[in-house]
C-alpha cells in the first residue's frame, strides 16, 4: 500500500536520480520542473479527452441513448475522432472583427486554465507548488478568463457573441463574490491559505461536514464559473446560438472547448480540495482517493447539466446577490463565530452542522415563498382577464 | 456623456431555437426586448395554389406537408371539409379510426411541443429525447396502418386509405396505460421543477380577451380560461358519442400552456380507451371517384388539431379541381400574438414564449 501511495513520488526520485547522475544539480532540478510543467499541460489534455467522452456518455444515458460507439469499442476513441475534426475545420475570421483581440482571445483563456493545475494537491506530496497564498492566486486566475470572454465577445463582432459577453461579465463578476466568501469560510477553519494545509486541516472531518453551506455555494457558485447548467447563458444555444465563441471554428474554437473542460477539472478539484478532504481517506492511494472525489463531483455537474434547464439572466443574477451573497456572509459570521467559542472537536463540528442546515432550510423557506406569490400573482392575473372576457365571475 | 443604445438583432431565419426557419427581428434595450418584429414566408410552397392545379384527391398528400407533425390531423380536416362540399358519407368503421388517429397525433404533437419547451429552456435535450422515443412508438402504429411514418396520407375522403391491420388494435390497447403513465411521468418530474416555474410562471401572459381578439385557438386559448373546443362547440365526426371533458387552465403563461398540454393529453387518452372499445368492424370507405366532381358550391370545415382549429375552405366550380382551396393554419393564427406575449420580457423568454404557442413553421408558411 505504502509503495502504491507513493507512486508517483518514488518515479520522480528515481528520475531526480537519473538526472542528478550526469547533470549538475541547478541542471537536474530545472529538468525536473520542466518534466513537472510538461506533465500538467500532458494532463490538461487527457482531461478534456476523457471528460468530453464521459460527459456525451452521461448525458446519453440520462436521455435513455447509448451515446458515442462508433470509434473504438464502446467509443472510447470518439475523443480523437472530434479533435481530428477540430484541426481539419476551415479557419474562419469575420471580416469586420477585431484581428488582434480575436486571436489573442483564444490563447490568453488557456493560460489561467492551466496555471491553476500548479497549486491542486493531486495526492500526498503531489503538488505543483505549495503557495502559501494557493487560495488567493485561484480566485486570481478564475478571474482572468472573464476578461478573455469578454473579448472574444467584443472583437468578434457579432450581436449575439456581444450579449454573450454582456452575460459573462455580469455573471461570472456575481458569482466572484459568492465564492470567495465561501472560500474565506474554508481559509477560516483551516487557519491557512496553502491548498495543502487546507487538505491536511480536514484530516477528522471534511469542510463538506463543518460547514455545508459554504460546500454548496462553492458548487454553485462553481457551475456558474464554468458556465454549466443551470449558470449556462454565456453560452445559451437556445437563445444567443454560442454566445462569445460564436464566430470561433476550427481550433481556436478547440482553445475554448479545452479551457472549459481544463476549468471543469480544476472546479472539481477545488471543491475536493477545499469541502471533501481532498485526498485524505483511508485505504486507497492518496492520488486515486482524489481522482475518485474529482470523478463524483464532475459526475454530479453532468447529471445536473442534463436535467436542469437553465436560469435566465435576471434571475442568476438574482439568485447570486439576494440569496448566495447574503448566505454566505451570514455563514461566514457564524463559523467565525462558533470557531472563536468553541475548541476544534466533535461539538463543534456538531454546532456549525446544524446551524448551517438551519441556515440552508431557512433560505429553502424565503424561496419557496417567493414561487409561491408568483405563482398567485400570475392566477390574479389570469383570472382578471377571464372575467374581463367573460363579464362575471363565472367561467 | 454617459448613454444607453438599444441594438437590433435578427433572431433567425437560421437559429438553433425557432422551431424552423421564422424570424424575429428584435430591438433590446440590454437584454430587454422592447420591440419584436416576426417575418415569415421563409418556408412557403404554395401550397394552396398548387392544390387547386390538383384534383381533390391529389391534393391529400398536400396535407401532410403543412404541419408534419400531425400529417392525421390535416388529412381529417381536409377529409372532413371534401365529405362536406360533396356530401359523402362515412362509414362508422372509419369515423372511428380517424378519431383514434387524430388522438394519437394529439398525443405525439403534445408531447414533443412539451419536449421541444424543455429544450429552449436548456434541459440539454433530456425530456425531448424521452418525448421522441414515445412518439417513436405512436409512429410505429402509424406506418402499421398507413406504411408511413410522418407523411402518412391515410385519412382520405370517404374514409381512410386501408383498413387497420389485425395487430394495430391490441398493441393500441396495450401501449394506452403506458402512455397514461408517460404522461404521469412527465408531470411528477417536470412540473415541480423550480428552474422551469421560475422561467415558466408569469412569463408570456396571454389575457383571455386578448387571446379572443386575436383569435387564438387551441391549447394556448384554453390556457387563457376560455372553454373553446371544436369537438364540443360544433362536434364533427363522432365526437359527440365520446365521453372527455375540455380541461382549461387559468393563468394563461407558459406555465398554464404546459400543465394544458398535459391535461389535454389525459382527454385525448380517455377518449382512445372508449374508442379502442366500441370500434364496429365494417367498411372503412366508402368509394369515391378518383376525379370527384362535386356540385358546385363552397364548404368550410374545421377540426380541433392540436395546435387549434383547423379549417379548411373549399370552393368547387363542378370540375375535378377546386376553384379556391384555402387552409386556416392554427400555427400562423396563434403567431399573431407573440409580440403582445414578449413585450418587456427578456431574450430567453421569447424562445420560451415561442416554444410554448407550438408552432410549425411548415403550418405558418404554407
Amino acid at each position: 500500500m505504502q509503495v502504491l501511495d507513493d507512486l508517483w513520488i518514488r518515479i520522480a526520485q528515481w528520475l531526480r536520480g537519473v538526472f542528478d547522475s550526469f547533470l549538475p544539480p541547478w541542471a537536474a532540478q530545472l529538468v525536473m520542473d520542466v518534466l513537472g510543467i510538461l506533465l500538467l499541460i500532458v494532463w490538461g489534455i487527457v482531461v478534456v479527452l476523457a471528460f468530453t467522452y464521459m460527459e456525451r456518455k452521461v448525458i446519453a444515458r440520462v436521455g435513455d441513448r447509448i451515446g458515442p460507439n462508433r470509434a473504438g469499442p464502446l467509443g472510447i476513441f470518439q475523443a480523437f475522432a472530434d479533435a481530428i475534426k477540430m484541426l481539419t475545420k476551415e479557419d474562419v475570421t469575420p471580416t469586420n472583427a477585431d484581428r488582434a483581440l480575436f486571436l489573442a482571445a483564444p490563447i490568453v483563456i488557456i493560460i489561467p486554465a492551466v496555471l491553476l493545475y500548479a497549486v491542486l494537491p493531486f495526492g500526498r506530496g503531489m503538488v505543483g507548488v505549495d503557495l502559501s497564498i494557493a487560495v488567493v492566486f485561484v480566485v486570481a486566475m478564475g478571474g482572468i478568463p472573464i476578461l478573455t470572454m469578454l473579448m472574444a465577445g467584443w472583437a468578434s463582432n457579432n450581436k449575439y457573441a456581444l450579449l454573450g459577453g454582456f452575460r459573462t461579465v455580469a455573471q461570472l463578476i456575481s458569482y466572484e463574490v459568492p465564492m470567495v466568501v465561501a472560500l474565506l469560510t474554508v481559509v477560516l477553519l483551516a487557519g491557512t491559505m496553502s491548498t495543502v494545509g487546507i487538505v491536511e486541516a480536514q484530516a477528522t472531518f471534511p469542510f463538506a461536514l463543518v460547514t455545508p453551506v459554504a460546500f454548496v455555494v462553492y458548487m454553485l457558485a462553481g457551475l456558474a464559473e464554468l458556465n454549466r447548467t443551470p449558470f449556462d447563458l454565456l453560452e445559451a444555444d437556445s437563445e444567443i446560438v454560442a454566445g462569445y465563441f460564436i464566430e470561433y471554428s476550427g481550433m481556436k474554437f478547440a482553445m475554448f472547448f479545452l479551457a472549459e473542460y481544463i476549468n471543469l477539472f480544476m472546479v472539481a478539484g477545488m471543491i475536493t480540495t477545499l469541502f471533501l478532504a481532498g485526498w485524505q481517506w483511508p485505504i486507497l492511494p492518496s492520488w486515486l482517493w482524489f481522482l475518485i472525489k474529482v470523478i463524483v463531483v464532475i459526475f454530479l455537474m453532468m447529471w445536473i447539466r442534463s436535467t436542469i434547464p437553465r436560469f435566465r439572466i435576471d434571475q442568476m443574477l438574482g439568485f447570486a446577490w439576494k440569496a448566495l451573497v447574503p448566505l454566505a456572509l451570514v455563514n461566514l459570521f457564524v463559523v467565525a463565530l462558533v470557531a472563536k467559542l468553541l475548541e476544534p472537536g466533535w461539538a463543534r463540528t456538531g454546532v456549525l452542522f446544524v446551524s448551517n442546515l438551519a441556515l440552508l432550510a431557512a433560505v429553502g423557506f424565503i424561496m419557496a415563498r417567493q414561487s409561491r406569490k408568483r405563482e398567485e400573482q400570475a392566477r390574479a392575473a389570469g383570472e382578471a382577464a377571464i372575467r374581463r372576457y367573460y363579464g362575471s365571475p363565472i367561467r | 456623456m454617459l448613454k444607453t443604445e438599444t441594438i437590433t438583432i435578427n433572431m433567425g431565419p437560421q437559429h438553433p431555437s425557432t422551431h424552423g426557419v421564422f424570424r424575429m427581428v428584435l430591438t433590446l434595450n440590454g437584454e430587454t426586448i422592447v420591440d419584436l418584429k416576426p417575418m415569415f414566408g421563409y418556408l412557403h410552397r404554395g401550397l394552396e395554389k398548387t392544390s387547386e392545379g390538383r384534383t381533390y384527391l391529389q391534393a391529400v398528400p398536400f396535407t401532410d406537408r403543412l404541419d408534419y407533425i400531425c400529417s392525421m390531423s390535416n388529412n381529417f380536416a381536409y377529409a372532413v371539409a371534401v365529405e362536406k362540399l360533396a356530401g359523402i358519407e362515412v362509414p362508422i368503421r372509419a369515423e372511428y379510426i380517424r378519431v383514434i388517429m387524430a388522438e394519437l397525433t394529439r398525443l405525439v404533437n403534445h408531447m414533443l411541443a412539451i419536449g421541444f419547451l424543455f429544450n429552449d429552456l436548456g434541459a440539454w435535450y433530456t425530456p425531448v429525447v424521452y418525448a421522441f422515443r414515445e412518439r417513436e412508438r405512436i409512429l410505429d402504429l402509424f406506418e402499421m396502418a398507413s406504411g408511413s411514418r410522418m407523411m402518412c396520407n391515410y385519412i382520405r375522403p370517404g374514409g381512410v386509405s386501408g383498413d387497420l391491420p389485425a395487430e394495430f388494435l391490441p398493441l393500441l390497447r396495450k401501449m394506452i396505460p403506458h402512455l397514461e403513465n408517460f404522461v404521469r411521468e412527465i408531470r411528477d418530474y417536470l412540473s415541480d421543477n423550480e428552474i422551469f416555474k421560475a422561467r415558466a410562471v408569469g412569463v408570456g401572459f396571454l389575457p383571455a380577451d386578448m387571446a379572443m381578439a386575436y383569435s387564438i385557438t387551441g391549447p394556448v386559448l384554453r390556457a387563457s380560461g376560455v372553454k373553446y373546443d371544436v369537438r364540443k362547440a360544433e362536434p364533427y365526426s363522432i365526437y359527440n358519442q365520446f365521453e372527455f371533458d375540455v380541461p382549461t387552465q387559468v393563468a394563461g403563461d407558459v406555465y398554464a400552456r404546459y400543465l394544458q398540454r398535459l391535461d389535454e393529453m389525459d382527454e385525448s387518452l380517455k377518449i382512445l380507451r372508449q374508442a379502442v372499445e366500441r370500434i364496429p368492424d365494417g367498411e372503412y370507405a366508402t368509394k369515391v371517384p378518383s376525379r370527384l366532381r362535386p356540385p358546385k358550391g363552397e364548404a368550410y370545415a374545421r377540426i380541433e388539431s392540436p395546435k387549434g382549429e383547423l379549417g379548411f375552405y373549399l370552393v368547387s366550380d363542378g370540375s375535378p379541381n377546386p376553384y379556391r382551396w384555402r387552409n386556416r393554419p392554427p400555427s400562423l393564427i396563434n403567431l399573431s400574438a407573440l409580440r403582445e406575449m414578449c413585450l418587456g420580457h427578456k431574450v430567453a423568454d421569447v424562445v420560451t414564449i415561442l416554444g410554448s404557442i407550438d408552432i410549425t413553421l411548415a403550418d405558418v408558411d404554407r
